[in-house]
């Protein structure tokens, strides 16, 4: 193989950077909206709390959003293949993985906005754009509802913490590319 | 004020027969007070369940009528117990001190057809101010319904000091809608 060859290869196994800033982006997002969720919850009644409540929902109609994006994305740019050196398990595990990751992403925002429909508190994506309500003002399907958004969010939290040891796993035992190619291209993989 | 005297003794008089359309009684049953408020741009809606009304209107002189409405708070219903809560504690309505809310009229101006623009002192929280709020007349059977809105802001009040001043979160606009149905006769 020429150089030129092996650089164009090695290329090729990178994401690309819009996959790249909307994964970092994402995963932001959900680190704000989850930190804000767990906060907010205990707090007593206050304009504090009422601007984090609404903070928390506009964070997870951009995830929501930027998710879609990203699904698009992906269907027209597919991700770089797994190493070939990787067992048959694990490429089946990290698929599974990113797949349930990907429709928590579209399922938890969508908990969350049943949820405010149910108790009665309208989502305006960042104060201006009024969301419908997707179900009657209802107290107990409003608290059913905040139990499954907190248990879905418990998965994602499971989940996000299992995609991230692969990662280091990747990284620091593998010594593969796996995790660099989510990074922004600095250095040349190996 | 002999106009006023006038009014009062013709309600006094009300052995005779009323006219049609002449309203002197309030069906509470059939009318209601409403407001909403907005928090982050939220709107957040509700009604007072119990109040009183006097109505006196005759459409003869429909610049001589007059209207008082007195609101128990303790009846705030948004539907969210720990908003109907908050409410009625100190920095809003502050409800241990002032429990009820009253407005009277002071003025009475045809706008023409059926709609008219009414004047009163709203007082709240020991507070009085003035406002103003159109109103539309019709008929439902042999009743007559009232029905007006006006805005109200609230830290004009002092519904909802100190911290809850700042109307970045808590908007200083609220929405009163109103309907007054008579008691048909």
């Amino acid at each position: 193989m020429q150089p030129s060859d092996t650089k164009t290869a090695v290329q090729a196994v990178r994401y690309g950077a819009t996959a790249i800033a909307l994964h970092w982006l994402v995963a932001l997002l959900l680190l704000c909206g989850a930190a804000m969720g767990l906060y907010m919850v205990g707090l007593e009644l206050s304009p504090a709390k009422l601007k984090l409540y609404s903070w928390h929902k506009w964070v997870g109609v951009s995830i929501f959003l930027v998710a879609l994006v990203r699904v698009l994305w992906r269907l027209t740019h597919p991700a770089p293949p797994p190493p070939a050196s990787l067992p048959a398990w694990q490429q089946r595990a990290a698929w599974q993985t990113h797949a349930l990751l990907y429709l928590l992403l579209f399922v938890i925002p969508l908990s969350g906005w049943l949820m405010s429909s149910a108790l009665g508190v309208q989502v305006v994506y960042f104060g201006v754009l009024p969301l419908p309500d997707l179900v009657q003002k209802d107290k107990v399907l409003g608290e059913q509802l905040k139990l499954l958004h907190l248990s879905l969010n418990v998965t994602l939290l499971l989940l996000v913490a299992l995609h991230v040891a692969a990662a280091l796993k990747h990284h620091l035992l593998d010594r593969d590319d796996v995790l660099r190619r989510m990074l922004p291209a600095r250095r040349p993989l190996r | 004020m002999v106009r006023a005297l006038l009014c009062i003794s013709l309600v006094l008089g009300a052995a005779l027969p009323a006219a049609a359309q002449r309203v002197s009684a309030i069906d509470l049953a059939r009318s209601e007070i409403r407001f909403t408020g907005k928090q982050m741009g939220v709107p957040a809606d509700g009604r007072f369940g119990r109040f009183s009304a006097q109505v006196d209107f005759d459409p003869a002189k429909p610049a001589a009528a007059r209207a008082s409405v007195e609101i128990d708070l303790n009846s705030f219903d948004s539907g969210t117990p720990e908003l109907d809560t908050e409410v009625k504690r100190k920095p809003w309505l502050n409800l241990a001190v002032f429990p009820s809310a009253k407005f009277v009229s002071t003025a009475f101006k045809p706008l023409g057809g059926n709609r008219y623009e009414i004047a009163g002192k709203l007082s709240i929280k020991g507070q009085t101010r003035d406002i103003t709020a159109p109103i539309t007349l019709r008929k439902d059977g042999a009743a007559t319904v009232f029905e007006g809105a006006f805005t109200l802001l609230r830290l004009q009040f002092g519904i909802g000091d100190g911290p809850w001043a700042d109307t970045d979160t808590v908007a200083n606009e609220v929405q009163v809608r109103f309907k007054l149905t008579s008691l048909a006769k």
